[in-house]
């Protein structure tokens, strides 16, 4: 018994529509319940509900700005070190602090590992389960009666064997993280003016020799079996479009002029747009928050819930870009970057560029395949960071929280575009706004009743079988909410 | 700087040699590197070869509600017994929503089904806060025949079934950040809804923001073999929180020499000026270390108490001496 459908309307009919909830959606970060419409075998309309809200803006509220780093990584125990980077960036800009060159190296090796980390834990922990079959004890079982798992005995025994080893490798990654930013998950290292740790030869070699590990393991396994699924799973190139609009703000700075690995813009209607960060409002028309609040800039940006909302089925906020709704994560960015593709990608796909790929890179596999090559490209960048890092150079740059000051902190989690803001007044913080990563794909309708982009995406996605909504979550966890 | 752990190398590799996993190399994983730990009482031969046995009898069930799933993140570093090995061989983990495969009803079911078949037998972990306000609105973690199921009705309902809690990260034993001061979801703990609804289930509470690994798979095999570990006033294990970090602490020479750090990247000195709060804090991480012994709080920052039954507001501001 799967999903969940009205006792009046035999499963799957022709012509009919069938609800099917998912509630909860696994494998992801948060709480989060999908719910959609199947007609003729197909997604005809969907709803994502975002079922938690903690109230971080009101909890920061009144507090030393400085304190903002450490709390905000709170928010997510796989992505922290992007809360903290993004924190840290909104404080450095209000505090009025430039970073040493080693503080921004150190600041790259501490989220370039979790990146990894990140990346790995979602594709072979949080994903993989979608198409391999684990061993047949719980947690992997039980699972869908028809869970729709095609390849061939020996693949699946790899992926079994992948899923393992992986376990290993994004632990190594934490290692990593934990070398220069004190431990994982929440790091102490990265805070405003630079990291708390000068690193010395010991930490470097040390972070040096878990990587060359962890890189091995990208190259010659995650990256190839990504490819290999596009065999038995070739039509999940071909569906979970979305809007097709993308953002990005940006990440890993490469010098001191604020050049990054993976760059801002936004790429909507088929068209590349500068990204300014003004042209941001969330709209909370169907989102648990006082109507009030709707269609403001997060520097203007006002948190005041209401759970019992009529038209309200979210606490995710909905943030729209121009207007208009725009997925967040690794296929933004490197759609944005358009970077070359890994050779296995270009052996693969037959292509030589992100962009090359053309529409199957806004599909459910295109999703992952993106995601799998940005981890090799920030693997690349990890090891010219490890040569630039430099022993016992500071890494710190101390300075005073400013009487009233604003500051904005825009970078990349894991999972897409991340901002925060900080307004200072008499020394503690009187607002704090953040707009997350899975805000941006997970949202609702906005107050124009246009679809969130995870919604939207899902319209088209084939659901053969309403007892067993299997391409459901596929495409959800495609985003890496 | 007292050397009582195996250095990361050996610990590396007591982590990769216990790849294929018999039960002599299990014990010698958790023996060798436990032993300096205090984990060594836990596990004795006989015990562990019951611990193997039980398992069948013992699901573990894992909600999660007002957190950030760091604590089970955190639990995924596990060296001695590997991930691998807790999840394959020690524990039976019916329910966890970021790691099971099921998801839906299938999942919701199978959790339902295992809470009754394994009544006042099956442990349940709670890793996150449960708001009380609006009945509960402001985390729903499923549903069930289109009832919409909250984490205050959830573990209202487990939380009697279960035979022990474990509240696993100081969300769910103290309320932790989601219950400091400004939050508008009245975020409880574990044991302040237990004492609201009078449920009388045993509550161990395992701190930590996150959790240590060492400290929730020590609790849970403690728990499967020897019974309940002994307590402390919070109902925390005084096995991981009965010591002191600031008396413990591998810079306390400074403190007695009255050095100072001056910044955050000065190493040479008691960080206590620039915030530390070991001397309010009682954990083993002075020991223990994180992330395979890479490196723990204090050698690279400041110790900001987060097993504090208070944390964040009482050991807030972070970076402001005591």
């Amino acid at each position: 018994m799967a999903g969940c459908t009205p006792e009046a309307v035999p499963a799957g009919a022709t012509g009919k529509k069938v609800k099917v909830a998912i509630d909860p959606v696994t494998r992801i970060e948060g709480h989060l319940k999908a719910e959609v419409e199947v007609k003729n075998g197909k997604v005809v309309d969907a709803k994502i509900f975002g079922g938690m809200f903690r109230g971080f803006e009101t909890i920061l509220k009144g507090r030393d700005p400085r304190d903002a780093s450490q709390i905000v990584q709170r928010i997510c125990g796989v992505c922290p070190t992007a809360h903290a980077t993004a924190s840290s960036l909104a404080l450095d800009d209000a505090f009025g602090v430039k970073l040493t060159k080693n503080g921004r190296v150190s600041r790259n090796l501490i989220l370039g590992a979790n990146f990894l980390q990140s990346h790995i834990l979602h594709f072979y922990h949080l994903a993989a389960l979608d198409y391999v079959n684990g061993p047949d004890v719980a947690p992997f079982i039980p699972r869908y009666k028809n869970n729709d798992v095609r390849v061939d005995k020996a693949t699946n025994a790899v992926g079994v064997d992948q899923y393992l080893e992986a376990l290993d490798i994004r632990k190594v990654c934490h290692e990593m993280v934990a070398l220069l930013g004190g431990k994982m998950p929440h790091v102490q290292g990265i805070v405003v003016g630079g990291t708390t740790e000068i690193p010395t030869r010991e930490k470097l070699d040390a972070y040096a020799k878990r990587f060359k590990t962890v890189r091995q393991f990208i190259e010659e396994k995650y990256l190839p079996l990504v490819y290999l699924l596009a065999g038995p799973y070739g039509d999940l190139l071909k569906t979970g479009a979305g809007h097709k609009n993308c953002i990005a703000f940006g990440v890993f700075p490469m010098d001191d002029e604020g050049n990054t690995l993976l760059k801002a813009g936004a790429y909507t209607d088929g068209k590349d747009t500068p990204f300014d960060p003004e042209k941001i409002k969330e709209y909370v028309k169907y989102s648990y928050f006082e109507d009030g609040t709707t269609g403001l800039n997060p520097t203007e940006g006002k948190t005041v819930p209401d759970p019992e909302k009529e038209s309200g089925y979210s606490f995710i906020k909905s943030p729209r870009f121009n207007d208009k709704p725009h997925e967040a994560g690794p296929l933004a960015r490197m759609w944005i970057t358009n970077p070359e593709l890994s050779e296995t990608g270009q052996k693969a796909l037959g292509v030589k560029r992100v962009r090359d790929i053309g529409d199957a890179a806004f599909s459910i596999l295109g999703r992952h395949i993106a995601r799998a090559e940005e981890t090799l490209l920030v693997a690349r960048a990890v090891e010219q960071w490890l040569t630039e890092a430099e022993p016992g150079k500071e890494t710190f740059v101390p300075a005073d929280i400013p009487e009233n000051a604003e500051g904005l902190g825009l970078t990349e989690a894991p999972r897409g575009a991340l901002l925060h803001y900080i307004d200072i007044k008499d020394r503690i913080i009187s607002n704090y706004q953040i707009t997350s990563a899975t805000i941006w794909n997970a949202n609702p309708r906005d107050d124009m009743g246009v679809r969130g982009p995870m919604e939207e995406a899902l319209i088209g996605v084939p659901v053969p079988d309403p007892e067993n909504p299997v391409n459901v979550g596929r495409l959800i966890r495609s985003y890496d909410p | 700087m007292k050397e009582e752990q195996n250095s990361p190398e050996e610990h590396q590799e007591s982590a990769k040699g216990s790849g294929g996993f018999s039960r002599r190399s299990f014990l010698k994983g958790l023996t060798g590197t436990a032993a300096g730990l205090g984990l060594s009482q836990i596990f004795n031969p006989a015990l562990v070869s019951a611990l193997e046995k039980g398992l069948e009898n013992h699901p573990v069930v894992w909600i999660q509600g007002q957190g950030c799933t760091g604590c089970s993140v955190s639990l995924l570093n596990s060296v001695d017994p590997s991930i691998k090995k807790v999840l394959l061989d020690i524990i039976s983990l019916q329910y966890h929503p970021t790691v099971m495969a099921s998801e839906g009803e299938t999942a919701i079911e199978n959790l339902y089904r295992i809470a009754e078949a394994y009544k006042g037998k099956f442990s349940l972990v709670i890793e996150g806060a449960i708001p009380m306000a609006a009945n509960g609105k402001y985390c729903v973690v499923g549903e069930r025949g289109h009832h919409e199921i909250t984490m205050l009705e959830m573990t209202k309902e487990l939380g009697e079934k279960a035979g022990s809690v474990l509240a696993v990260g100081t969300c769910a034993a103290f309320g932790g950040i989601p219950a400091a001061k400004g939050n508008l979801t009245e975020a409880t703990s574990v044991e302040g809804v237990f004492k609201k609804f009078s449920i009388k289930t045993p509550v161990i509470n395992i701190p930590g923001c996150p959790s240590h690994p060492d400290w929730i798979v020590g609790t849970i095999a403690h728990l499967l073999t020897k019974g309940m570990p002994e307590l402390d006033s919070y109902n925390c294990p005084v096995l991981f929180f009965g010591e002191n970090i600031h008396e413990n602490c591998p810079y306390l020479d400074y403190y007695e020499q009255d050095i100072y750090s001056r910044t955050l990247s000065d190493k040479k000195g008691c960080r206590m000026d620039v915030g530390c709060k070991g001397p309010d804090t009682y954990a083993d991480c002075f020991r223990r270390k994180w992330n395979s012994g890479m490196n723990w709080c204090v050698e690279n920052a400041v110790c900001i108490g987060c097993v504090n039954p208070g944390f964040p507001d009482s050991t807030a501001p972070f970076y402001e001496s005591l």
